[in-house]
């Protein structure tokens, strides 16, 4: 994520044209930064060439954590600390289930969102760099790092403008 | 658009004829063997230790099963392949009708898979009533007509409270409207979507969406009733409410497995050449998601019950679990259609690639037609049931004669509707 403090901003007004912007830039060998949108766009991380991502991975961990969570606390409160016969049954049965499954479910899900606002520099303490408030409009904003890139700031002007940018605009960060 | 046909070759037609050879083979040596060894004729008297006992308060036991257990056997074996192959046919015209409700884009070029299996219906009717009428007394103990004579030997009040829907002529007019109003539904969504093959006039799409509505409306009434009365009325004196709800799960879950292998092996046979990887991660995110369900719906009717401990109700699940040839099967079901589909479609990847789906819709249409089977056989055959050559037998002769039906009607249309309005979204679909 860190990178220079240099950036060139490509301002789209339009999905469509901010899909095949994506793909004419990084064929014309200008590596973008990160591409903010108001909203998710399909195809978007293909086109950037992103990799798939591993949210899903951790959501499984996380679940697989609940479950175990729950088996776990059940079992010592039902069975081994203080057994608690209920209508002559057995301790542990099919009757663990439905708080197994609300805590498989409860820990995949908060464990899922705690993770992708790390992953996405959101935490609370987090200080992200905001490179142009309309990204959370009606604007989608492709950023450039010109400390990157190889090609001069001219030229990736020049291509930005030519994919469809509406306005194209430098970005400076003090730190 | 191509106009793209299934041929339903003749290899294709040799392998069912070989699958249903041998499933009459099997079937005869299971008979053989069933008769052969003979000496089970009064076998349902056992049951009576199975836990049968509130059973027992209303009438002294069941011997008005005059005929020979086997033939018993025989009739709950055909009972369950009607009911579960019925369920394969209406679910494919329910799927169709759910994307047309649901304005689907995703599905336009596999409408026409589930919805050949249709065809099976007008089939699947006539052998549901053909079956009734030979076997009703052997499989359906409310059919007696002694049990509801007041005063008599084998007068049942329970039984009796229930006649007023419980009774033969309303049952087979029900019978009669289920069958007859989903195939009329079916013929109608049919002729809609084959008529916006030749013009194609939106008004088709449109006129769809509403007749598949309609279809839902009628479905949603009659999947459960159908189930009260094919599956519920069995064990007569039990009742479940959620019956209709897991005999529907089971029908959807397995439907969905089907469409989606008959996909699979179409696009492999080089037909649909729209459908990628994208409409099998679609098709098998609906497997994986109705495993769930149907698990979700199993363990609400299981553990209301477990926990409640009413005897009226947990006899039926006393006769399952304690039975050494019902046990194990109970279990199997549930790793067949939960734990395996649960755990190997997990991933995207999984739903997305054909060895995945090719291993685990299988499982899951052979895990419920179990289910049916332990649904029907406890309480019909009761301790003279059993798993071997006859049940494989009959399953495999429904399966070829099933695939028979459903193939050579898909080969009677285009394969891809050629001017569905969602079809430009469909090649474009991307998840």
């Amino acid at each position: 994520m860190e990178g220079g403090n240099n950036f060139l901003l490509g301002i789209y007004e339009d999905e469509d044209v901010l899909l095949s912007a994506v793909k004419k830039v990084r064929a014309a060998g200008v590596k973008i930064h990160e591409v903010f949108s108001p909203y998710p766009v399909h195809g978007l991380d293909e086109a950037l060439g992103y990799k798939r991502t591993r949210l899903p991975i951790a959501a499984f961990m996380f679940g697989f954590l609940g479950t175990t969570l729950a088996l776990t606390m059940q079992g010592y409160m039902l069975a081994i600390d203080w057994p608690m016969i209920i209508g002559g049954k057995n301790y542990a049965s099919v009757t663990f289930v439905p708080v197994t499954f609300e805590l498989t479910v409860l820990l995949a899900a908060l464990g899922m969102v705690g993770t992708f606002l790390i992953v996405s520099n959101m935490r609370p303490w987090a200080k992200p760099r905001i490179f142009d408030l309309r990204s959370t409009d009606d604007k989608h904003v492709m950023a450039v790092d010109l400390d990157l890139n190889k090609i001069s700031s001219e030229e990736i002007s020049k291509i930005l403008n030519e994919s469809g940018a509406s306005e194209v605009n430098p970005k400076q960060f003090d730190h | 658009m191509t106009d793209e046909k299934f041929h339903f070759s003749a290899s294709i037609k040799k392998k069912l004829a070989i699958t249903g050879i041998v499933g009459v083979v099997l079937l005869v040596i299971g008979l053989i063997a069933l008769v052969m060894g003979g000496g089970h004729e009064e076998a349902s008297h056992g049951v009576e230790a199975v836990g049968h006992a509130a059973d027992e308060a209303g009438h002294g036991g069941d011997h008005h099963h005059g005929g020979g257990s086997w033939m018993t056997r025989v009739y709950a074996n055909l009972w369950i392949n009607n009911v579960y192959f019925t369920g394969i046919a209406i679910i494919g015209v329910f799927f169709v009708a759910v994307q047309y409700v649901a304005q689907a884009g995703w599905s336009a070029p596999i409408k026409r898979i589930p919805l050949a299996f249709g065809n099976w219906l007008p089939i699947a009717g006539i052998l549901m009533l053909v079956i009734w009428l030979v076997a009703s007394h052997d499989l359906f103990h409310w059919t007696h007509e002694d049990l509801y004579v007041e005063g008599g030997p084998h007068y049942d009040e329970i039984i009796a409270g229930k006649q007023a829907y419980l009774n033969t002529p309303f049952y087979l007019a029900r019978m009669v409207i289920y069958f007859a109003v989903w195939f009329l539904f079916f013929r109608w969504i049919r002729k809609e979507m084959l008529a916006e093959d030749l013009d194609g006039n939106t008004k088709h799409w449109k006129k769809l969406v509403g007749i598949s509505a309609g279809f839902i409306v009628f479905f949603a009434v009659s999947s459960s009733m159908s189930a009260w009365d094919w599956i519920l009325s069995i064990d007569t004196h039990w009742f479940s409410t959620m019956i209709g709800w897991y005999v529907f799960a089971s029908w959807f879950v397995t439907g969905l497995a089907t469409i989606t292998l008959i996909i699979v092996y179409l696009k492999e046979a080089g037909y649909l050449s729209m459908v990628n990887s994208n409409h099998l991660h679609d098709l098998g995110k609906f497997v994986f998601a109705f495993s769930i369900f149907w698990t979700y719906i199993w363990l609400s009717q299981y553990l209301l019950i477990y926990y409640a401990n009413i005897p009226e109700e947990s006899v039926y699940f006393m006769e399952r679990l304690t039975s050494s040839q019902y046990a194990p099967v109970f279990y199997v079901i549930l790793i067949m259609n939960f734990f395996f589909p649960f755990l190997s479609l997990m991933t995207r990847d999984a739903k997305r690639h054909v060895m995945f789906l090719k291993i685990v819709c299988p499982v899951v249409i052979v895990g419920h037609w179990l289910d049916f089977y332990l649904m029907v056989t406890p309480g019909t055959v009761k301790e003279a049931g059993g798993f071997g050559f006859l049940e494989i037998g009959m399953a495999l002769v429904f399966a070829s004669i099933f695939l028979y039906v459903v193939l050579s009607n898909l080969a009677k249309v285009p394969l891809v509707a050629k001017n569905h309005p969602m079809l430009e979204e469909s090649m474009h679909h991307h998840i």
